[in-house]
């Protein structure tokens, strides 16, 4: 067996043994899930539809949580270091941790596509091949943004202080928490420099308008260039020794990951409609297709 | 000097090595040479620079200078040919919480091309009843043959081990000893660094001793001690305190300093020091209550060199 496949059954299996991932990989999501179908869509299958995708974009972005912590409790501990005596790289160690994250997030978002059908009773699943793809590329690039966080930050407290930083402007003004179109003009157009931002609105055309693949391309490539920036910036980061210090020029690094959703939301500001998508949706859910009630979700 | 005749192709040589931390050198001019089949010791305080020659070497860190080959390799150019070949157990490392013993060795089996079956090492280190322990509840004893197992896993040439029974307590850094002494007869070159005198003596078959980032001697445990011209450690206790002055003055007693109650003698002549010792007390009305006596260790040999202690 490759040593990346060893790490990343080795890693699951340890995944599977810690009570705190099943609350935040499992407990968690399925809780937000259940507090948006059943609360905020009112149990409405074309507003739990609507917001199937959000919450799916919460448990996707949620990755970088785990990935920061245990890398860097693995450092901070010296796990690392006897890894690193061993013939594993950088590159064994990191993308395992990503191929196990990614392993374990499709069950939770399996199911919670599979309680949104047959609980709650959302008449069409959207484009299911999108989901598919967008969940790839979400959990691979913000996984790849907790190993960043995880190399720029020495101790476990620096890391939750910046998860904290980075986490709450992601479900904050992306459209993962209130809907992009419902808040105010200006922090929709400073949404579209965030990375969450395409990973939630295109989760939502997926589920709730059906886009496929093509319609999507532009968030997807967006994310895959990203996760492939993250990525090879998180190698270049890489540590093993607790008391290594972080390189001068780490910060410019990490701000470089940065880079392509500042042109991406330039670009969009201007002459794209992501957008307008999200406003679209976000009234028709307001002029109800069919059904007799007007749900009017937000809080 | 010592053994020079074996020295025609060492396995492990090291010349002038040299490596900073800012402004502190903590490795300044190590020279040896490690001889397959050896068990080689670097002996010496905490912050000789031990642990920073041995990470140089695995290649964990880069020199500053000198030059260092393992195998005919070059640890920081052929770093992953290098991996391949050694095995260690590090200090102040650690496995993830929930691994359990039996997974562990399968995981560290699986990074290489040669080794041993784990089933093997399990039972060899006495681990079989805990193959299914996790990692976090093993003792401080169990671990470390664990570590030690998992330094084994690539049947590797040379095995490096770092400070292998601190933090443990005596009975269990003894089993410790006997597997390091079971690896050694079966003629495994290691290079283990220690700060415990007994360890040195014990397993080694040279021994470096280092202070402040340099080698101040070597060779092997007794040729150090003969040099040194060691004199015998006499610790008494007794029942009513006495100068030191007054000890100093016995035959052959090169010196005496009382440590925590009791009075230790450095003598040349180990059994007139205590015919006239005994001669003293009674003449004082002073009574023996306990009598040490040891053989010179290199404890002694480093108090010389130095004017310190090794373990404070």
């Amino acid at each position: 067996m490759s040593n990346f496949a060893s790490l990343t059954r080795t890693r699951i299996l340890l995944a599977l043994r810690n009570k705190m991932f099943f609350f935040f990989s499992v407990i968690f999501p399925l809780g937000m899930f259940f507090l948006y179908a059943g609360i905020f869509a009112r149990s409405n299958p074309r507003a739990v539809s609507y917001f199937l995708g959000p919450v799916i974009a919460f448990n996707v972005m949620g990755s970088f949580w785990g990935l920061s912590a245990t890398l860097v409790m693995f450092r901070e501990q010296g796990i690392l270091r006897r890894f690193h005596v061993t013939p594993v790289t950088a590159t064994d160690m990191l993308a395992s941790s990503l191929l196990a994250n990614y392993v374990l997030t499709l069950p939770t978002v399996s199911i919670e596509v599979f309680l949104a059908r047959f609980i709650f009773h959302v008449p069409s699943l959207g484009n299911l091949f999108s989901l598919a793809v967008l969940v790839t590329v979400g959990t691979v690039s913000f996984g790849s943004l907790g190993l960043v966080v995880a190399s720029v930050t020495n101790t476990m407290q620096e890391t939750q202080v910046l998860n904290q930083i980075i986490w709450l402007p992601l479900i904050f003004l992306s459209g993962a928490t209130f809907p992009l179109a419902y808040l105010p003009n200006s922090v929709q157009h400073f949404g579209l420099f965030l990375p969450a931002t395409y990973l939630v609105t295109a989760l939502q055309s997926a589920l709730y308008q059906s886009f496929s693949v093509s319609q999507l391309l532009v968030q997807i490539l967006a994310l895959a260039t990203w996760a492939v920036l993250t990525f090879f910036v998180a190698a270049q980061l890489f540590r093993w020794e607790p008391e290594a210090r972080i390189p001068r020029n780490a910060k410019l690094w990490a701000l470089a990951t940065a880079l392509p959703f500042l042109l991406l939301g330039a670009w969009e500001n201007t002459n794209g409609d992501i957008l307008k998508q999200a406003q679209t949706a976000f009234h028709s859910l307001e002029r109800p297709a069919n059904s007799d009630q007007p749900s009017r979700t937000v809080q | 000097m010592v053994r020079a005749t074996n020295m025609a192709n060492p396995i492990l040589q090291v010349e002038n090595l040299v490596k900073r931390y800012g402004d502190v050198e903590a490795v300044r001019g190590v020279s040896f040479n490690v001889e397959e089949g050896e068990v080689f010791g670097l002996l010496g305080p905490n912050g000789a620079g031990k642990t920073t020659t041995v990470e140089i070497l695995e290649g964990l860190r880069d020199p500053d200078g000198g030059r260092v080959s393992v195998c005919g390799l070059n640890p920081q150019r052929e770093s992953e040919a290098l991996k391949h070949e050694i095995g260690a157990a590090l200090q102040s490392t650690s496995l993830p919480d929930k691994l359990r013993v039996m997974e562990a060795l399968r995981l560290f089996a699986s990074f290489y091309k040669r080794g041993r079956k784990p089933e093997e090492l399990l039972k060899r280190f006495g681990l079989e009843e805990k193959r299914n322990t996790f990692y976090n509840q093993l003792s401080g004893g169990q671990k470390q043959r664990l570590a030690l197992a998992m330094a084994l896993v690539n049947d590797p040439k040379v095995v490096f081990l770092d400070e292998p029974t601190a933090g443990l307590d005596p009975q269990v850094r003894r089993e410790i000893y006997d597997v390091i002494e079971e690896l050694r007869r079966e003629k495994k070159t290691i290079l283990m660094t220690t700060h415990y005198i007994e360890e040195a003596e014990r397993l080694c078959d040279r021994v470096a001793i280092v202070d402040f980032g340099k080698v101040i001697a070597l060779g092997t445990p007794r040729e150090l001690k003969a040099h040194s011209g060691g004199a015998t450690r006499i610790e008494v206790c007794l029942s009513k305190p006495e100068s030191n002055g007054a000890l100093k003055n016995l035959e052959g007693v090169a010196d005496a300093r009382e440590v925590d109650g009791a009075y230790v003698l450095h003598s040349k002549r180990p059994p007139q020091t205590i015919v006239s010792l005994v001669k003293h007390l009674e003449a004082s009305g002073n009574e023996l209550v306990s009598l040490e006596i040891a053989t010179p260790s290199l404890e002694d040999v480093f108090i010389e060199m130095t004017g310190r202690r090794l373990r404070d």
